[in-house]
C-alpha cells in the first residue's frame, strides 16, 4: 500500500510543475522549495492541498512550515 | 501652451479586446467595421435575459503560461498581456525602476474569482479556497502584478471609477509624470465581467440591450433603435513618457497626452445628468489643461454606450464644449462596453486616429437619433486633414464620474 519514494517524487514533480511551472525534473529530494525552487509561501499552500488530494495525507499548517525540502515532504507522506 | 510644464507623450500601446488579441488586429477590425459581439454558450445563459457579449478574441489562457495564468484573475491576465505588449511597443527601454510607475485599474475587480471562490468555499470548505484568491479579487491586483513584471517602483496605483476607470488611470499617469514622480508610466484599464451575475445585475437596471437575435447589431450608439449597452471584456494600456525622456532615447511618439479633465455629476448614482453639463465640464477642462482651443479638437471618441438616454446627452455636451465640427465616433458599436477597460482601449483608438489620421465609423448607425448636432462618422472611416490636430476620449462612469483625455499630434 505504501508508495515508494520514486512514486511520491513523480507525483510531487507533477504537482509542483502544474502550480509553479518549475520543470518536474528539477524537483529532486535534496531541493529546498524556497531556496532552490523559488516557490513562495502561497504556492506552498497550494502544493500542500494538492499533495493532500494526490497522496491522501493531510499536512497540517504547523507541519507544513517544517517541510523545507522535497525529501521532507516525501518522508512526511511515507510516515 | 505653457512652456515650463513637462510634456507627456505616448510611446507604447497594448490591448486585448473582443476584436483582436493586440492593437494592430483590433484597429484593423475597427476600420473594417467588424463586430466583436457574439452569442454566449455558457450554461448559465438560459438564466439571464441577455445572451451575448463581446468575448475577448484571444483567450488569455492561450497567451500566458499556465502557472502564471492560474494565479491571475482573468482581468489581471488581460492587463498583464496588454501591459507587456505596450512595454514592448515602447521599445522595452532600460529604465531606473524608481522612475517607472503603473496606473491600471478595473471597474469591478476580480469578480470571476470572487464568484468561483465562493462556490468552492460553499461546496468544499475554506481549505480549498486558493491562497491566491485575495490578490486575484483585489481591483489593484493588475497594477501590482504589472509593477512586479516591469520592476516599476515609482508607485503602482489603481483608480476605480466604474466605466471611467481606464481614462482616469491615464489622467493620473499624466499627472505622475508632470509632477516629476516618474519619467514613464504604464497606464490603462482592464475588465473581465462576462458572468451571469453581472449580466443579471446590469439587466436588472434595464441598462443592457436584449437584441438576442442580432448580437452583432445590438450595440448601436446614437441610433434610434438602440436599446442598451453590450458588455465586452479586455484591456487597453498605454506607455506614457515625458517628452524629454522619449526624445533622449529616440522613441517613436504616437501622440502627445496633452491634458485631462475631470468632473462629477453629483446628481444620481447611475443615471446621467440630463443636460450633460458634467461631461461638458470634463471636456472643457481637458481642453484648458491641454492649452488648446475647442476649435482645435477635430475628433471625439465618445463614451456613447448605446443606452437610450446617455448618447444624446453626450452629443449635446460635445456640441456645447467643442462645437459641431468634431468628427465623433463610438467604437463600442464594435467592441462592446469594456467597463473599466473602455477608457484604455478608447484612448488607444483616439491616439491611433491622430497618428494615422483616420477615424473608424460607428457601426450599426442606420438611423441617427433626432437633434444630434455633431458630425457622426457613418459608413466609411473618415480621414483627418491638417497638421496640428487634437482629439478627445470621453469616459463616463456610474457614480457620476466624467473624464476627458485630450491628445494632440506630435
Amino acid at each position: 500500500m505504501a508508495m515508494t519514494e520514486q512514486e511520491i517524487l513523480a507525483g510531487l514533480g507533477k504537482i509542483v510543475n502544474e502550480i509553479t511551472g518549475v520543470p518536474a525534473a528539477e524537483v529532486t529530494p535534496e531541493k529546498s522549495f524556497v531556496d532552490d525552487l523559488d516557490i513562495d509561501s502561497l504556492s506552498m499552500v497550494e502544493i500542500a492541498v494538492a499533495a493532500q488530494d494526490e497522496f491522501g495525507v493531510e499536512i497540517p499548517d504547523d507541519q507544513l512550515k517544517h517541510l523545507k525540502t522535497v525529501k521532507d515532504v516525501i518522508n512526511f507522506i511515507q510516515a | 501652451m505653457s512652456k515650463d510644464r513637462v510634456r507627456v507623450v505616448v510611446t507604447g500601446l497594448g490591448a486585448t479586446t473582443p476584436l483582436g488579441g493586440d492593437v494592430a488586429s483590433t484597429w484593423s477590425a475597427l476600420l473594417d467595421g467588424r463586430s466583436g459581439i457574439r452569442t454566449l454558450t455558457e450554461d448559465w445563459v438560459d438564466t439571464v435575459p441577455v445572451k451575448f457579449a463581446g468575448v475577448a478574441a484571444v483567450d488569455p489562457g492561450e497567451v500566458l503560461p499556465r502557472p502564471e495564468a492560474r494565479r491571475l484573475d482573468r482581468a489581471e491576465q488581460f492587463a498583464l498581456i496588454a501591459a507587456r505588449q505596450a512595454w514592448q511597443d515602447a521599445g522595452a527601454p532600460e529604465i531606473d525602476g524608481e522612475r517607472l510607475g503603473v496606473v491600471v485599474g478595473s471597474g469591478i475587480g476580480g469578480i470571476g474569482t470572487i464568484l468561483s471562490a465562493y462556490d468552492l468555499y460553499r461546496s468544499r470548505g475554506w481549505n480549498r479556497v486558493s491562497p491566491f484568491t485575495v490578490p486575484m479579487l483585489m481591483p489593484n491586483g493588475s497594477a501590482g502584478w504589472i509593477s512586479i513584471d516591469l520592476g516599476a517602483k515609482a508607485g503602482a496605483h489603481a483608480t476605480v471609477s466604474a466605466c471611467a476607470t481606464g481614462a482616469e488611470s491615464i489622467g493620473y499617469g499624466i499627472d505622475m509624470i508632470r509632477s516629476g514622480r516618474a519619467d514613464m508610466v504604464v497606464a490603462g484599464g482592464t475588465e473581465a465581467a462576462i458572468h451571469g451575475l453581472n449580466l443579471a445585475s446590469f439587466a436588472s437596471m434595464r441598462a443592457m440591450s436584449t437584441r438576442n437575435d442580432e448580437p452583432e447589431r445590438a450595440s448601436r450608439p446614437f441610433d434610434k433603435g438602440r436599446d442598451g449597452f453590450v458588455l465586452g471584456e479586455g484591456a487597453g494600456i498605454v506607455v506614457l513618457e515625458s517628452e524629454e525622456h522619449a526624445r533622449a532615447r529616440g522613441a517613436r511618439i504616437y501622440a502627445v497626452a496633452a491634458g485631462v479633465g475631470y468632473s462629477s455629476d453629483a446628481f444620481h448614482i447611475s443615471a446621467p445628468e440630463p443636460t450633460g453639463v458634467g461631461g461638458q465640464a470634463a471636456m472643457s477642462r481637458a481642453i484648458r489643461d491641454a492649452g488648446i482651443a475647442p476649435a482645435d479638437v477635430v475628433h471625439v471618441n465618445a463614451h456613447a454606450t448605446s443606452t437610450p438616454v446617455g448618447d444624446e446627452i453626450e452629443a449635446h455636451a460635445i456640441k456645447e464644449a467643442i462645437g459641431g465640427h468634431a468628427t465623433v465616433t463610438a467604437t463600442k458599436s464594435m467592441t462592446g462596453h469594456l467597463l473599466g477597460g473602455a477608457g484604455g482601449i478608447e484612448s488607444i483608438f483616439t491616439i491611433l486616429a491622430l497618428h494615422e489620421r483616420i477615424v473608424p465609423a460607428i457601426a450599426n448607425l442606420d438611423d441617427p437619433a433626432d437633434g444630434i448636432e455633431v458630425d457622426l462618422v457613418r459608413g466609411e472611416p473618415r480621414k483627418l486633414d491638417g497638421d496640428q490636430l487634437a482629439a478627445i476620449n470621453n469616459s463616463f462612469g456610474f457614480g457620476g464620474h466624467n473624464v476627458a483625455v485630450a491628445f494632440t499630434t506630435v
